[in-house]
């Protein structure tokens, strides 16, 4: 099954590759910023993830040459019509009204070409769903309007997340309303399981480059997952309207080497993988690995102050020992 | 098509009713028509206006509009702001334009405005079969609209008015409004859904029982099916919606626990019942333009519809499929991922009976003598800008896409394009082409191009950048954004202002017509218009065909 993708895959990249590369060649992208929108630019953000790096190429070697060719397509037989059969370049009109092959045709290729488009389509959304064995588990609790997040398997309790402060941003050079003041960090490589839920409304946690999004819904527990390749900063959203400061509850993630992520594991008082316990697990460690009350933002565990931000200026919630 | 072999049967009886009697107890479809669509007109310049403060908003990155201090909030009625200068007043108005558009100006334009006026005329029928319900469902509608607007002035608990999207995804249209804004705004969903409703009876009852001699089913007019189709689509649809906003309201007054997980609900269960209708909603939107679409373009090519059956059952094919793909507006709820994979493929086929719509219009210009009136251009504008909202709704089908593109302006655009392009080029080309019937009066055919040509460039300048912020994940409904984000906004804000233009053009072809008051013709269209209201004078006598018309089969 899976080879016989890659081989169709391939044969149809080969095929479409002189349409692709007319439209964007890699070196359209290489002007593109990683992790965060550029000003100006027509294309998908790039891509760090496996997922979305197929996610990228069926949409620029798949769907959009076919869907130009087909706007191109009906364009240019408006356009024909327009010279060859207006009223002074065909004054008597034809009368006809049947062409039973041709509305075969135009039935039987549409369908074709929707069967090449569910190959591909239905071979990524699987991908999506088949997550290897993770790594490690995040997770992200969205509130009114900020995020919750912990990690369990590092015993890392629950520790709030908002918006970066403008003049704060712009002391660190970092894009304000994508910047955070308590980033998630993960692993470059691994497996990272993102289970989402909700705690007062629906929110979505989102990360472009990722190509991941799941809706944070109260009561339920979605996952999600990524594996990052490339170390860097990556900026989300929340992206399922929330209320007022729905555009105010950005989501940023560090994708850090091993030893990094162990550092900061270290300095969040959590456990790193393989290593002795921390003697002082976080007072919330034992909140940390059972879900939390979803529709109660009350249940924030006691290590941090979540201090829900006011409606119009969101402050930070700095957990001691960020940064 | 049938061939109209209606004869003179201009026989007013005179006697047409008092100003009061005629406008506020109308009985006569023709007049209620009229009613829906000044209605629709003064709700598409309010929702029109209010796309125009979110355009203004997002110009640049900060708040600028939405904040104390800045100009909207100097607009103020009793000495409090008019719109609440706050991220909340800016979420109330993206909710109010979209309820606006959808529910106050598309379908009291093409249902209750054209449908009221040409569908009993088209088949040959005196009037609608319940005129006096036909005129509670156009005062139920002017009922919903006070109470939509009430909603945008009352306390909805962040601030005033509701602010939750026109989805109305609970919590937040539950717990997280507990003011009485969101309680109108059911309420004004309800009143709008009853109207509808009513109508959607009207319609099929006329369509089924009163053809006129000969006017079989296989010989309606293309806008005659169109509506039928999307009368069913309202009857079967809105009562779910009705059952949804239902359980909203007895959710915030009446502590039951439908939709909230606390109390063992589910809010997702509100999303599956909303998209049942909401998707099928959507194709009400359009449907009705499809059927003007086929009228224009067979009147201004001089050619019969090509393929008259395939363009009828087309219409029903993407009415039927339009039930069973709702879910595909919610890929990233955690559904399952045979349900996921299923809603993928059942949506892709909606492409085809589309595509078929596309080729037939095509085909009907194909050896036509073509004559470029301004209904053509609007309808030669609505096929292409129809096309390319078409593809990328193919985008957004495939779930592995959508996830790197669900709730951006991606979205935005698809459905801006589809709609905004779409159903309301499919309305001014209706509008142009019916002029002469409905007003009696001409309108001037410079203007009419000129209202086109600035309406086309202005809405491709804003929607078409969209595709690039949501390709960039821009996300839906912010009233801020990163700096990353800026050109294209600007932009976009740009074709708004050029759109605005074209609006006033709009106003003054209303106004040139009024003032000048050119006499009419009966078929100002010559050959091509063969339909049953070409044969009536313009605008036509105040009742019609009080002798039945018989149609004749015409040579296929």
């Amino acid at each position: 099954m899976t080879s016989s993708f890659h081989g169709l895959r391939t044969r149809a990249a080969g095929a479409l590759a002189g349409a692709g590369a007319a439209f964007w060649g890699a070196t359209a992208w290489a002007q593109d910023k990683f992790g965060q929108p550029t000003d100006g630019a027509i294309d998908l953000q790039p891509g760090v993830t496996p997922l979305r790096e197929q996610a990228i190429w069926f949409h620029n070697i798949i769907l959009l040459p076919i869907i130009t060719a087909i706007v191109l397509f009906v364009l240019g037989l408006l356009v024909w019509v327009m010279i060859r059969y207006n009223k002074r370049a065909n004054p008597t009109p034809a009368k006809w009204s049947h062409n039973t092959p041709i509305e075969i045709v135009w039935t039987v290729v549409p369908v074709m070409i929707l069967m090449v488009i569910a190959v591909f389509s239905f071979r990524l959304l699987f991908a999506y769903n088949d997550m290897p064995k993770p790594d490690l588990t995040i997770k992200a609790t969205g509130y009114q309007w900020y995020w919750g997040y912990e990690y369990p398997d590092q015993k890392i309790g629950e520790f709030i997340s908002n918006v970066l402060p403008e003049d704060e941003a712009k002391a660190r050079n970092v894009p304000y309303k994508l910047a955070v003041t308590e980033p998630l960090y993960a692993p470059v490589g691994k497996v990272v399981r993102v289970q989402v839920t909700g705690a007062d409304v629906i929110h979505a946690f989102a990360v472009p480059s990722f190509g991941i999004i799941t809706d944070a819904i109260p009561g339920r527990l979605n996952e999600t997952w990524f594996k990052a390749d490339r170390i860097g900063v990556y900026y989300g959203n929340c992206r399922e309207l929330c209320g007022v400061d729905h555009a105010f509850m950005p989501i940023e993630v560090h994708v850090v080497s091993q030893a990094d992520f162990d550092a900061w594991v270290a300095k969040k008082g959590g456990e790193v993988a393989g290593a002795a316990p921390a003697p002082e697990a976080a007072p919330a460690a034992d909140a940390a690995g059972e879900p939390a009350a979803a529709t109660a933002p009350a249940a924030t565990p006691v290590s941090t102050t979540p201090a829900a931000p006011a409606a119009a200026t969101p402050a930070p919630a700095a957990a001691p020992g960020a940064h | 098509m049938a061939h109209a072999a209606a004869h003179d049967t201009h026989d007013d009886h005179g006697h047409t009713p008092g100003f009061f009697t005629r406008w506020f107890l109308s009985t006569n479809h023709k007049d209620i028509g009229t009613l829906y669509i000044l209605f629709a007109i003064m709700a598409g310049l309010v929702g029109g206006a209010l796309s125009g403060l979110i355009r203004a908003e997002l110009m640049e990155p900060g708040i600028q509009i939405f904040r104390e201090g800045s100009w909207l909030a100097q607009i103020k009625i009793a000495g409090s702001p008019l719109i609440e200068p706050s991220k909340q007043g800016y979420n109330v108005v993206v909710t109010a334009h979209a309820l606006i558009m959808i529910f106050f100006m598309v379908m009291p334009a093409m249902i209750g405005g054209f449908g009221n006026w040409f569908v009993p005329i088209m088949i040959g029928a005196p009037d609608m079969a319940f005129p006096r319900m036909n005129n509670i469902s156009f005062w139920l509608l002017v009922a919903a609209w006070v109470l939509l607007v009430t909603s945008m002035f009352v306390d909805g608990g962040p601030g005033k008015g509701f602010g939750g999207g026109w989805t109305l995804y609970p919590p937040l249209s539950t717990s997280g409004h507990p003011g009485p804004a969101m309680d109108c705004a059911i309420l004004s969903v309800h009143l709008a859904g009853a109207s509808s409703i009513l109508g959607a009876i009207n319609f099929i009852t006329t369509i089924f029982n009163m053809r006129a001699p000969g006017m079989t089913l296989h010989r309606m007019p293309l806008f005659v099916w169109s509506v039928l189709v999307t009368v069913f689509l309202l009857l079967l649809s809105l009562p779910v919606l009705a059952g949804a906003i239902t359980m909203l309201l007895t959710d915030r007054n009446f502590h039951t626990h439908f939709f909230d997980a606390a109390g063992g609900g589910d809010p997702v269960m509100y999303q599956h019942l909303f998209w049942f209708f909401g998707h099928p909603e959507v194709y009400i939107l359009i449907l009705p333009g499809f059927g003007i679409i086929s009228h224009i373009v067979s009147t201004f090519s001089k050619k019969p519809v090509f393929g008259y059956l395939a363009m009828a059952y087309a219409m029903v094919a993407i009415g039927f499929i339009g039930f069973v793909v709702w879910a595909h507006h919610m890929y990233t709820v955690g559904m399952s991922i045979q349900l996921r994979a299923y809603f993928v493929a059942a949506t892709m086929v909606i492409a085809v009976p589309t595509g078929v719509k596309v080729f037939s219009w095509i085909a009907t210009m194909w050896g036509g003598s073509i004559d470029f009136k301004v209904p053509m251009l609007w309808a030669i504008g609505f096929i292409f800008l129809f096309t390319v909202g078409g593809v990328t709704g193919v985008v957004l089908a495939n779930a592995g896409i959508d996830y790197s593109l669900h709730d951006t302006y991606y979205v935005v655009a698809h459905f801006h394009y589809v709609l905004s392009l779409g159903a309301v080029f499919a309305i001014f080309a209706g509008f142009y082409y019916w002029f002469e019937k409905m007003w009696g009066v001409k309108y001037r055919e410079w203007l009419g191009a000129l209202h086109f040509w600035v309406t086309f460039i202005g809405v491709n300048l804003i929607f078409f950048p969209q595709h690039f912020l949501g390709l960039q994940g821009m996300p839906r409904r912010y009233i801020d954004y990163p700096e990353g984000f800026a050109t294209w906004n600007k932009v976009s804000t740009i074709g708004y202002e050029i759109t605005a233009v074209g609006v006033l053009i709009f106003l003054l072809v209303l106004i040139d017509a009024m003032v000048f008051r050119r006499k009419a013709e009966a078929n100002p269209w010559g050959e091509g218009a063969t339909t049953l209201e070409w044969t009536l004078s313009s605008p036509p006598p105040f009742h019609q065909f009080s002798e039945l018309p018989v149609i004749k089969p015409d040579v296929h």
